[in-house]
């Protein structure tokens, strides 16, 4: 991806250290954005292992290959680090590449704050990792952390807490730096109305970054007090409430969310209008839209707890904030159609995984409205239903809009096309297998499974097999995409400055691959 | 195993006339048998149906776009990118179809959140990794474990018909009654449910919820805990018979007579071979999950039993250990949980098996007594 770094440096004023010290060191946008998403693949692999095995255990009823504590492990890892460890740093290595090219920036505006944010990362995912070396394994009480389960947990829980305040900590500077990049740094006549929306959706996924990592600092060091410091804020017996902490977990967990698709919005809105060669329709209500999104985010948590117990009031309320959210989402839905309408389109890699997002989000997103009818939820919480639901909106939503977004971008990057043949077999065999995974868990979150069981009843077989084939062919088609990318960075015909025949943007006036440094004069947009 | 065909036109059947279907299960929710779970069956066939004519209709528009505005076909892109009116129109309407979805829920959700006039109530709590019910009006208590035995979990024997939803003892209700249940749990959070019933509520340790349930048919209604729990989240079922009102009156007063009989066990003296016999049943049934049959534990996770200082040392620490449990660990304190002769007995297993080899045993007496020197040491505390 970083071929862009052996051009010639020919300004000559910083000489760069090679070897490993160039990326321990590296304070450019590009290098840095690359090492995310290195980073993101890695780990997408490390947690896509742990799904397959998780599979595979689920096979068929009875405990086949792995004990239930470490079953528990696995689904917990599973969900922290694809979180925590490949979509959030996917994106931020979007951004990291695409904002300063996109807005006309030299480079973000804290460039040795951005190589800091990036090189905590890792030490969070060894000190999580690691933690499987440990006595007791590795953390297993759900990637939600529920106390009082939480409080039992041996070291690796205060190791899970401490990685999640450092991931928190390379978010919060993370989201700052793009948040003042963006406002401070556009070209002239990039007004804000005027800005990328890939950049739009950036913009406001950072602001909840910096509104919510704060809270879930705040929740998991209430949990390392109780654990180790004789605290009761979880525990009834000392005046706290267990359910405290649902509340402050959610109040970040349902931002989070968004914050997890809101720059794959962003990403598909600028895929979608250069393949069909037409504008994006409603640029400004798409702003709108993400906005009220974000701000409907914070007053909807409480629909992950209705199982949990609440007023009449309060059921009543969350179930129609949530229903809210529908609306924003579904005119950005209509958006793109509308875009697509009448256009003239054509069907490259990114442009068909843009496309499997705005239909396969879609049924995510009407899974979520059957979700957010409170009966209905209190039947389908804690089912596989709801792991249905979120692997619709974070697999087929934010995987696949980034693997659309690498696509799109990669020419630019490396300076050559990639494998079409290849990337056309990587996408019809993951969204196949995607939908053979995920489909059949909606039937047995409504038959009645519940989520993370090692082991289950007999007439669950059918519809977990069906998933377990699909999983493997699912998880064993990211090797194609791996293959993708090494080739376009070893070779590959010359990529043009202009990509894509539809492509509008700063980041198409830049040869490919784009220099290392770029813009070091503010460029002009009309 | 039903075949694909039957059950999708089951699922058929339902979603036409959102009536309960015999399957055990199929596409849509089990078959409903109460009201409450009446309701939410017929809201979800109703959503399903919203969103499936959203979805065709959507989509059918998008999949016309990629057939025929092809630039291989030659079309030619349109360059129009807003129309404030069709924007306004796809705002609106959505939002007007989701208030008409809302409508019905909210008569739900009252409906479901309504526990008054019950008929009877039971409290149920979860533990790691059972249920207990206390049948307030009758005042009956047990524990509801497991049935399915370890060898179909680890394969080394068929699996039966209702495999790991399956207990020892069931919970039992009159059929037509209103039913309100006080939920909560003893050490993590649990979640009680029975889909058929259309309950699931968490139990949280130190607060009381309560749900409730009139089912209208009678029958066997299989459910799981919801929430994670630990180790062993996916084997603590439940199981609720739904029976006429003459065999609930029976049943209580079997029950009834059984709790007469444990406390008679209280007050006798045992033979060690006795105790041991008896205490090997309470162990597993209590103490295997964790501390395995061989009483090695999981290193790193749960200590053995099999050598430790609390079973080779002195017996009323031992005693005291099973009675009040280990705090801030996943060890129960089980005084509320067995009774007296139990405890007895599964001490005195405890330091007769394996290495162990301890010779000596403890009688119900002995564990009366322990718990009142218990009691008492926590009393001027409470002062």
């Amino acid at each position: 991806m970083s071929d862009a770094a052996h051009a010639p440096d020919i300004h000559g004023h910083h000489a760069r250290p090679s070897g490993i010290m160039r990326w321990l060191t590296t304070t450019n946008h590009k290098d840095i954005g690359s090492l995310y998403l290195w980073f993101a693949l890695i780990m997408l692999f490390t947690a896509g292992s742990m799904a397959l095995l998780i599979r595979a255990e689920l096979f068929q009823p009875g405990l086949q290959l792995v004990r239930p504590d470490f079953f528990n492990q696995l689904t917990t890892m599973h969900g922290l680090i694809m979180i925590f460890g490949v979509i959030m740093p996917a994106f931020t290595g979007f951004a990291n590449w695409q904002v300063p090219l996109m807005l006309g920036a030299p480079d973000m505006a804290f460039p040795r704050m951005n190589n800091w944010s990036f090189w905590l990362l890792p030490v969070a995912g060894v000190l999580l990792m690691s933690s499987f070396l440990l006595p007791g394994g590795a953390v297993a009480g759900g990637w939600t952390m529920y106390p009082p389960l939480f409080i039992q947990g041996g070291v690796s829980y205060d190791l899970t807490i401490l990685a999640v305040h450092i991931m928190g900590l390379s978010s919060i500077m993370g989201s700052i730096n793009i948040i003042t990049t963006i406002l401070n740094m556009r070209a002239h006549g990039i007004t804000l109305m005027k800005m990328p929306l890939f950049v739009w959706t950036w913009l406001i996924t950072a602001y909840l970054l910096i509104a919510t990592m704060p809270v879930l600092a705040g929740a998991v060091t209430m949990l390392l007090a109780d654990r180790n410091f004789g605290t009761h804020f979880f525990n009834a017996a000392g005046g706290g409430d267990p359910v405290m902490f649902q509340h402050i977990f959610w109040f970040f967990g349902h931002p989070e969310v968004y914050i997890l698709i809101l720059p794959a919005f962003g990403i598909v809105s600028q895929i979608i209008p250069t393949f069909s060669r037409k504008p994006l329709f409603g640029y400004a209500s798409m702003v709108y839209a993400t906005a009220s999104i974000a701000i409907l985010s914070f007053t909807v948590w409480a629909h992950h707890m209705f199982a949990v117990g609440m007023p009449v009031a309060a059921q009543l309320f969350f179930m129609l904030s949530t229903m809210l959210i529908a609306v924003p989402t579904g005119v950005k839905v209509f958006n793109w159609v509308a875009t697509m309408w009448k256009g003239s389109l054509t069907f490259e890699t990114p442009m068909l995984f843009a496309i499997a997002f705005v239909c396969l989000f879609t049924i995510g997103g009407f899974s979520g409205l059957v979700l957010a009818v409170a009966p209905v939820d209190i039947q389908l919480q804690d089912t596989y239903y709801v792991v249905a639901h979120f692997h619709y909106v974070l697999v087929s939503g934010a995987l696949f809009s980034i693997f659309a977004g690498i696509y799109f971008w990669l020419p630019k990057w490396t300076g050559h096309m990639y494998d079409e043949t290849l990337g056309k077999w990587h996408f019809w065999l993951s969204v196949i297998g995607m939908n053979i995974v995920f489909f059949p868990m909606h039937f047995l979150g409504l038959a009645g499974m519940p989520r993370r069981i090692p082991d289950y009843a007999l007439q669950f077989t059918d519809f977990n097999q069906i998933a377990t084939v699909g999983a493997f062919i699912f998880g064993f088609s990211q090797l194609v995409f791996l293959a993708v990318v090494l080739k376009a960075i070893k070779g590959g015909a010359k990529a043009p400055a202009r990509v894509w025949e539809g492509a509008e943007g700063l980041e198409w006036t830049v040869p490919s691959p784009a220099p290392y440094h770029t813009f070091e004069t503010v460029p002009t947009v009309k | 195993m039903k075949s694909m065909g039957q059950r999708s036109g089951m699922a058929g059947a339902a979603l036409a006339a959102s009536q309960p279907v015999l399957a055990e299960y199929g596409y849509n929710l089990q078959a409903p048998a109460s009201s409450v779970a009446h309701h939410v069956f017929q809201l979800h066939n109703l959503i399903m149906l919203v969103c499936l004519g959203i979805f065709v209709a959507v989509f059918s528009v998008m999949f016309y776009s990629l057939l025929k505005h092809r630039k291989s076909l030659g079309h030619r892109a349109a360059h129009f990118h807003e129309n404030t009116a069709v924007e306004v129109v796809w705002t609106v309407i959505p939002f007007i179809i989701l208030m008409g979805m809302a409508y019905p829920a909210a008569r739900v959700v009252i409906d479901m959140k309504d526990t008054s006039n019950p008929d009877m109530t039971v409290k149920i709590t979860g533990y790691q990794w059972k249920w207990s019910y206390d049948y307030l009006n009758d005042g009956i208590r047990f524990y509801s474990n497991l049935a399915t035995p370890r060898e179909q979990i680890d394969g080394g024997a068929a699996k039966g018909k209702h495999y790991l939803l399956e207990v020892d003892e069931p919970m039992v209700v009159p059929v037509g009654k209103r039913v309100r249940l006080l939920i909560t749990a003893n050490d993590v959070i649990h979640s009680w449910w029975v889909p058929a019933l259309g309950v699931k509520q968490d139990g949280i340790p130190g607060f009381i919820r309560d749900s409730w349930f009139k089912a209208d048919r009678i029958g066997t209604y299989r459910g799981q805990c919801a929430e994670l729990c630990g180790k062993e989240h996916g084997f603590m079922p439940i199981v609720v018979e739904v029976v006429s009102e003459d065999a609930y009156k029976a049943w209580v007063a079997k029950k009834q007579g059984s709790a007469h009989a444990a406390a008679a066990d209280d007050a006798k003296t045992f033979a060690v071979a006795e105790l041991v016999a008896r205490g090997e049943k309470v162990y597993q049934a209590n103490c295997t999950v964790c501390h395995q049959a061989n009483g090695m534990g999981i290193p790193g996770a749960f200590l053995p039993i099999n050598g430790s200082k609390v079973a080779t040392g002195p017996i009323a620490g031992h005693i005291r250990v099973v009675l009040n449990g280990r705090p801030g660990t996943a060890m129960a304190a089980f005084a509320s949980q067995l009774s007296d002769a139990d405890i007895a007995a599964v001490v005195t297993y405890q330091r007769n098996a394996w290495d162990n080899k301890m010779g000596d045993a403890a009688q119900p007496a002995a564990i009366a007594a322990a718990r009142g020197a218990t009691a008492e040491a926590a009393a001027p505390a409470a002062q």
